[in-house]
């Protein structure tokens, strides 16, 4: 922005004159205005590069701590006790299961809601407009609460901790982060598009499914991945649900390890080797939600 | 019946098939909030009607005697939230502002993508992160200055006051800060670019500088989007655990002191539950705190939406 410019006319009213030499100066308060301007300028720009400096100091605090402890055996190895050598291969395995199986469960029942929300819950439908709310309160929903919910509803009634507990617990963590994404995305897909499928004889659902929703597919299959983004590094719920455990198990009906529970029992031991290990746990999926957010922002982009 | 008449009578009727399948996956999202409250109200009813008003005005927490009061965390979610607020606000308004009106596009679209990438990072992350730089910054650098020359000021002499531990309401308040900072700036630069071109150039017409635009003509525009933008942001600080865990110190007191270890609702949870045995009161009171924790989320979010929905 340019200096204001305040004419010699305005500055005679102000009682101040104009300069011999005849070069236009600003005046007191044109000086206070323009410096003000500077200020929240920079207060703009030093709070901005704060934040990413935050991020900054995270990433180059994780790589120095957590890269020294990335080797072939932490990956390939499974969590033992300290001083063994342990690895974090359970926690990895356990990890990648309790996310798949959530993702499975999320995302058609998500892609299923975000459909009735777009096509068939436009203007004056009250129950698609509670079903939103409904969905925006989820989303809302402190994690811990959801692991609270799922350990009421699963873990107590069978009586032990599970894995599939756990992957409820995530599911129900991405189902409205994927209700909404695909009914924004859904929206973006011109009334035209319906008008012609139907005008050829096409089914309501066919055209839902093979026009709309194939026409949406990126934005749709982008809101899928950030889920699983955000599941991939969630500890709270799994705490209370699949609990955690030290020997490699595939047995969805037995208490799982994963790579947040392992990260959160051994950041705060007291044995060298386990705090290492946490900070390439930490490392690990990090860098792993961070790839796959920055994959989905870039294609997204073009 | 005609063969036409006959496929299009049948495609009607997977239509309705379809509809129904619909409906009931919107459905499950309304059981499942339900249930989460349901849950939440029923586990928690032995320690309400046990404890009654005494719940809420207690902060004992004793396991040993059976007795449990909430006071201690449902301050310390209040005011560590309240700290967030005042620390992340005025930077997510700057930095919105900043990507909005001052950078150029390019520059400004790529520092937006990385600020939202700060939000991606998972909130453990920010625990360890926290644990390993602010908690030894406030404790070596922070807190022997200001216990040295506030000591013995009337109010901020115990506000400063405390062992130099680093962990605390301060340090959890700048933590959470950083984690909700990105979404308040992304839901402001939503807000911002809504205000019409069209007043932001009379006001550049009429000689303002680019911060009397913002502040006489965006700020105003935008009141209601922001204040939506701050409450959501709140929300989220509300309900955070597994970072304020790492920092908190987790000791149920109540005291003057912001920087002496305190808990909060969401880290309590995460703590006493593994030493809460199924059925138990100590359970029952977890469950109590996480329906209150529920009752502000909800509070918070309809309020975000009553005040976003008034411009609109």
């Amino acid at each position: 922005m340019t200096v204001p410019e305040t004419s010699p006319v305005a500055s005679s009213r102000t009682g101040r004159s104009v300069p011999d030499s005849g070069r236009w100066r600003p005046g007191r308060k044109a000086m206070r205005r323009q410096m003000l301007d500077y200020l929240a300028t920079g207060v703009s720009i030093a709070a901005g590069s704060l934040l990413l400096l935050v991020l900054v100091s995270i990433l180059w605090t994780l790589l120095s701590r957590g890269l020294v402890g990335l080797s072939w055996a932490t990956l390939t190895h499974r969590m033992g006790p300290p001083g063994s050598g342990g690895g974090l291969s359970n926690a990895i395995v356990g990890s990648l299961l309790q996310t798949g199986l959530a993702l499975l469960m999320a995302a058609p029942v998500g892609l299923m809601c975000g459909i009735y929300l777009s096509e068939y819950g436009r203007k004056g439908n009250h129950f698609a407009s509670v079903v939103r709310f409904v969905a925006d309160m989820l989303m809302s929903a402190p994690s811990i609460l959801i692991g609270l919910f799922i350990y009421q509803l699963l873990v107590v009634p069978f009586g032990h901790f599970s894995g599939f507990s756990g992957a409820v617990a995530l599911a129900v963590l991405a189902l409205p982060l994927i209700v909404r994404t695909t009914e924004d995305m859904l929206r973006l897909v011109p009334t035209a598009m319906r008008e012609a499928g139907a005008a050829l004889g096409a089914a309501r659902w066919r055209v839902i499914l093979f026009l709309c929703l194939r026409s949406a597919r990126k934005g749709v299959t982008t809101g899928i991945l950030l889920a699983l983004a955000r599941m991939g590094g969630e500890t709270a719920p799994l705490l209370f649900t699949s609990l955690g455990n030290q020997t490699m198990s595939t047995d969805m009906t037995r208490p799982m390890a994963s790579l947040p529970i392992a990260i959160y029992q051994y950041a705060g031991a007291s044995y060298e080797d386990w705090v290492q290990l946490a900070w390439t746990g930490a490392l690990l999926v990090t860098f792993g939600v961070l790839l796959i957010n920055i994959t989905v922002r870039l294609s997204s982009r073009h | 019946m005609t063969p036409v008449l006959r496929s299009s009578h049948r495609r009607a009727g997977f239509d309705t098939v379809f509809h129904g399948l619909l409906l009931l996956c919107s459905l499950l999202v309304l059981a499942m909030l339900g249930g989460l409250i349901l849950l939440m109200a029923t586990g928690g009813w032995q320690a309400f009607t046990r404890f009654g008003l005494s719940f809420f005005t207690t902060s004992a927490w004793n396991p040993v005697k059976d007795v449990y009061g909430i006071l201690a965390p449902l301050l310390g979610t209040l005011v560590s939230t309240l700290i967030a607020m005042l620390i992340a606000v005025p930077m997510a308004f700057g930095t919105a502002f900043w990507l909005t009106y001052i950078a150029s596009g390019r520059f400004s679209s790529i520092v937006g993508t990385t600020i939202q990438l700060l939000a991606a990072v998972p909130s453990i992350i920010f625990g360890m992160w926290g644990f390993q730089t602010i908690v030894p910054f406030i404790a070596r650098d922070v807190q022997p200055f200001l216990n040295h020359h506030f000591r013995h000021v009337p109010v901020l002499g115990p506000v400063f006051s405390g062992p130099p531990v680093g962990t605390g309401l301060v340090t959890a308040g700048i933590i959470l800060a950083v984690m909700i900072a990105p979404f308040i700036t992304a839901v402001m630069v939503d807000v911002f670019g809504a205000v019409p071109p069209m007043l932001r150039e009379s006001a550049y017409g009429l000689g303002a500088t680019r911060w009397e635009m913002m502040r006489k003509i965006v700020v105003p525009w935008s009141r209601n989007g922001m204040i939506g933008a701050v409450v959501l942001g709140m929300g989220r600080a509300l309900g955070e655990t597994m970072a304020v865990t790492f920092i908190i110190g987790n000791v149920t007191t109540v005291g003057w002191s912001l920087f002496a270890p305190r808990s909060t609702v969401a880290s309590l949870i995460a703590l006493q539950f593994p030493e809460s045995p199924e059925g138990s009161l100590r359970l029952s009171s977890l469950m109590a705190l996480g329906f209150i924790l529920m009752l502000l989320s909800c509070v918070s979010l309809v309020l975000a939406r009553c005040l976003r929905g008034k411009r609109q």
